[in-house]
């Protein structure tokens, strides 16, 4: 079985301060800021708390026009920002709208699997899972304008 | 499809590690011996600079006779009157040919161009070239566009357009090398001419280094043997498709210009280059142009799996839709549906076509209608038994099909094959074939006449053979004239004396020398017009308002459909200036379009445009500027084709077989919707109709919508700004801002006074009761 490790959150944990977000900010652009510098978010819905965050279903590697985006034998989707050419498709197309574009950067980013938000969270509402590919798969593809 | 096999499917091809196999016949090239015979004959070094808002601020100049090769800077005045692309284009022949140059001629220039939003990626469509050259077909310029890589390229490695003048001794490659900083013309004396080998050896033969990136960089445009052979020549333009492993091929279709390309003795044209990103374009405001990219591909995502479906079928999804609502040509546009239609409509195509690759013809463009089918075993000719990847079918090629009346999924695709690698317009080819035939239904052509070909509909066989003698050079008469499209075999039926003169000329469906594409215009008059009035001769590029006009009855005035057809005709001559493909524009519309004020124009995505075109190029432009560039473009170009002797209302004559009934036949199969209009529109007392025989009916219906035909012609020169005879007139070139072109106006004025004393500054229709031309003021503009 292929497998692939993606987020898991418990809202009940969640003290809303966000340090998940600037951790990963810190990750993809050295900043602290989180928002939409961040890949993992953490929104207010009308629910309460919820992550909206990648599940690595891989359908933005079938999108790109260059290939520049992969799965790693991990199973985690990554992006080589040196081939990227900045079409933003793979944004448009993403199901969950966790394909991420930072302010004044064109080359999008997306959630690597690295687990700094797991660390950063104090109260361990964050948790890195391990799940079969081909499940998070078939939730996505033919949806998806491709038949 | 079902869901479940679908799913299955998506996942076969989506999940793959190592790349998708097409299953092609394997070739093996000594590249070192076709690069070793290569001999340069030229060679120009530049200066490599970056683009600016768009421009790369200078186009390139080949003479092959002289052996010549300079560079023209460009002039901010250039830019603001012809904004680039198909307006840069205009510009350049008009500067360098004169009215009597034909395509053949030393002077002759063929030029290839982008446009200051030609190769952004971040929204779809934004890699078109457009081609233009005095075409063999028509005498007249005729411009064309086509997706690939080329244009992007050629303005990446240094120019916004190149124009390709005199004619080579042997054959040779013009090389645009933005990777060196150079441009050559080299012989090329080892390569194929057909053009899925020959782009498939270039791609190889210029690379910048072993690689898929390498491959990827690389942008060829070529014809082939039957453009050496035909007037249908066409260009490829192509790109390397990473996931397949194979250049695949874009065509600019109409007019001719692959003949051109041949006739000169060009191989190929290549641009290459090593480096480009999303930066390269240099947006002032790339953020601007990516937010609203993402907003549309998320509308692709949501929205066209129940609108177009483009990204899984491309256009053909319109075969059933045409089929439908009777606009689909059938044995050369007698009628407008078939009864075996449905097995060329586009689910049959869906299992031909590979799935989940993001078929793009340009990086961005996640509307991604070119499809291909791969691993195609070629039946006929010269590649029989190879593995081929088909680019298409398009709905056009569809069209001609049916129009040919041929059924078979692969016999489209194997006149689709054909059609590109030997380098013809399916269209052109298509359309005077499916005349052909119905001459052939006739025994105004036979098998003795057609060089022993059994030229009858529905003979795929037959067809097949036709191309692969013309492309073989074949000499017998019908062969060499076939080629040259409708209008000569007219002409040369007359010649012959064979058959009805007028039945001969109302059927073969060309205007102004080109072959119509493929939609039945009968039942819609604005769409006669769109066909007609048009300026390089009957095409789908101006405007498409069948439905507006038929279906949804929108524009019933003659005022309304004059209106339409100058907006529509200004809003896609747009997309030509900028490097841009329409499709985007109203192949997926927002999902609140219908509630817009004007849900035809797609307002969402007109703004969409402007904020683009401002993000660019820094302007500060309205949608209403974006049409004023257009109308600067669409009436120089009318202006060149006056100039050129074939720009007036006389040009802009269609056959009657795109008006009506021309044939028993045609008026029976449709007789209760003819009779009604009798009654209903012309004005025959019911009671007296049953006494007409059908051939007085067709007599009648005849004159009726030729007047028809004229009475919109007058409301739509008036409304464009034309003269009674269809010339742009000086004062509507002047509010364009053309004020300084002293040689255009001055040649405009002296055409007008022609037009004067020969007494056709008159209208066109006859007028009768409470009926009016659009003015009774004979000199109207100089009120303007």
């Amino acid at each position: 079985m292929t497998t692939v490790k993606i987020i898991k959150f418990d809202p009940s944990k969640c003290d809303g301060d966000l340090a998940c977000e600037k951790a990963c900010s810190n990750v993809h652009h050295k900043n602290e800021n989180g928002g939409e510098w961040s890949a993992i978010r953490i929104i207010k819905g009308d629910t309460g708390l919820v992550m909206e965050n990648c599940n690595h279903c891989g359908l933005c590697i079938d999108m790109c026009p260059v290939q520049a985006i992969r799965r790693l034998g991990s199973g985690t989707v990554v992006i080589n920002k040196k081939l990227c050419i900045g079409c933003q498709a793979c944004v448009g197309f993403c199901s969950s709208e966790v394909m991420r574009k930072a302010p004044a950067v064109i080359t999008p980013f997306k959630c690597i699997s690295c687990g700094k938000c797991v660390s950063a969270c104090p109260n361990g509402a964050l948790e890195l899972v391990e799940v079969d590919l081909e499940e998070v798969e078939e939730t996505v593809y033919h949806k998806q304008g491709v038949c | 499809m079902s869901d479940e096999n679908c799913k299955a499917e998506a996942k076969l091809i989506g999940n793959r590690a190592t790349g998708f196999q097409t299953g092609n016949t394997e070739h093996k090239w000594d590249l070192a011996a076709l690069r070793a015979s290569h001999v340069v004959l030229a060679e120009y070094a530049y200066e490599k600079k970056p683009i600016v808002k768009g421009y790369a601020g200078r186009t390139l100049y080949v003479d092959l006779t002289k052996k010549e090769i300079r560079e023209i800077p460009i002039t901010e005045d250039m830019k603001k009157k012809f904004t680039g692309g198909r307006g840069f284009g205009l510009k350049l022949l008009w500067d360098s040919i004169n009215p009597s140059t034909r395509w053949d001629s030393d002077e002759n220039g063929l030029v290839l161009t982008a446009g200051p939003m030609c190769g952004s990626t971040q929204y779809p469509g934004f890699g078109k070239s457009l081609a233009l050259s005095v075409s063999p077909s028509t005498d007249i310029i005729c411009d064309s566009n086509a997706g690939g890589y080329f244009a992007p390229y050629m303005k990446f490695a240094g120019f916004d357009a190149v124009q390709i003048h005199g004619k080579a001794d042997e054959d040779v490659i013009v090389l645009i090398d933005g990777v060196e900083g150079k441009v050559r013309i080299e012989t090329a004396p080892g390569e194929e001419t057909n053009s899925h080998v020959l782009a498939e050896q270039l791609t190889h033969l210029y690379a910048f280094e072993d690689s898929e990136k390498g491959k990827q960089g690389v942008a060829v445009v070529s014809a082939g043997t039957g453009a050496e052979n035909s007037y249908w020549g066409c260009l490829n333009i192509s790109f390397y498709d990473i996931r397949r492993k194979v250049a695949r091929l874009k065509q600019h279709g109409r007019g001719g210009l692959g003949t051109v390309l041949r006739h000169k003795k060009i191989k190929a044209v290549v641009s290459r280059i090593d480096e480009f990103d999303a930066t390269t374009n240099d947006a002032i405001d790339l953020d601007k142009i990516a937010e609203i990219g993402a907003n549309y591909h998320k509308e692709m995502r949501d929205l066209d799996k129940d609108q177009c479906n483009m990204r899984t079928v491309g256009t053909g999804h319109l075969v059933e839709i045409m089929d439908a609502y009777d606009l689909l040509p059938t044995e050369n546009y007698r009628f407008g549906q078939h009864p075996k239609a449905p097995k060329i409509y586009s689910p049959h195509f869906y299992k031909l076509w590979t799935q989940v690759i993001p078929d793009g013809c340009w990086y961005g463009c996640t509307m991604a209608c070119a499809k291909a089918a791969d691993g195609y075993t070629v039946m006929t000719g010269p590649y029989k038994g190879h593995k081929v990847t088909v680019d298409g079918p398009e709905y056009e090629t569809l069209g001609c099909s049916s129009n040919m009346s041929i059924w078979d999924p692969l016999w489209v695709l194997e006149f689709n094959f054909y059609c590109d690698t030997y380098g013809l317009d399916t269209i052109s080819t298509g359309t005077a074939i499916a005349f052909y035939m119905e001459m052939y239904e006739y025994g105004i052509l036979n098998k003795e006449r057609c060089g022993g070909l059994e030229l009858c509909f529905g003979n795929a066989d037959a067809m097949m053979e036709l191309l692969h003698r013309m492309a073989a050079g074949d000499d017998d008469e019908f062969v060499k004239i076939a080629g040259k499209g409708a209008r000569r075999v007219k002409d040369w039926l007359k010649i012959k004396n064979w058959g009805d003169q007028q039945l001969i000329e109302d059927c073969g469906m060309e205007s102004k020398g080109l072959e119509y594409s493929e939609y039945v215009t009968k039942e819609s008059l604005a769409m006669q017009g769109g066909y007609g009035l048009t300026l390089k001769g009957p095409q789908h590029d101006e405007a498409w308002l069948i439905f507006m006009d038929m279906v949804n009855n929108q524009i019933p005035t003659f005022a309304d459909k004059a209106e339409a057809l100058h907006y529509f005709p200004m809003w896609r001559t747009w997309f030509g200036l900028n490097g841009l493909c329409k499709l985007p524009w109203n192949d997926v519309e927002p999902a609140d379009n219908a509630e817009t004020g004007e849900p035809a124009k797609v307002p969402g995505h007109v703004q969409n445009y402007v904020d683009i075109q401002n993000a660019i190029t820094g302007w500060n432009v309205t949608k209403e500027d974006l049409i004023l560039q257009s109308e600067r473009a669409y009436n120089w170009q009318r202006s060149m084709n006056v100039w050129m002797g074939r720009g007036r209302r006389a040009d802009d004559w269609i056959p009657y077989r795109s008006m009506g009934p021309v044939t028993r036949l045609e008026y029976v199969s449709r007789q209760e919707m003819y009779d009604k209009q009798m009654v209903e529109d012309i004005g025959v007392p019911a009671d007296s109709l049953e006494a007409m025989s059908i051939e007085d009916r067709m007599k009648m219906m005849y004159h009726y919508r030729q007047n028809r035909y004229q009475k919109l012609a007058d409301a739509v020169y008036f409304r464009r700004g034309w003269t009674h005879n269809g010339v742009p007139t000086v004062q509507k070139m002047i509010s364009l801002g053309f004020a300084d072109e002293t040689k255009m106006l001055e040649m405009l004025q002296q055409k007008i006074d022609e037009d004067e004393a020969a007494g056709l500054n008159t209208w066109g229709g006859d007028y009768v009761g409470d009926e009016k031309p659009p003015t009774d003021d004979a000199k109207y503009w100089e009120k303007w």
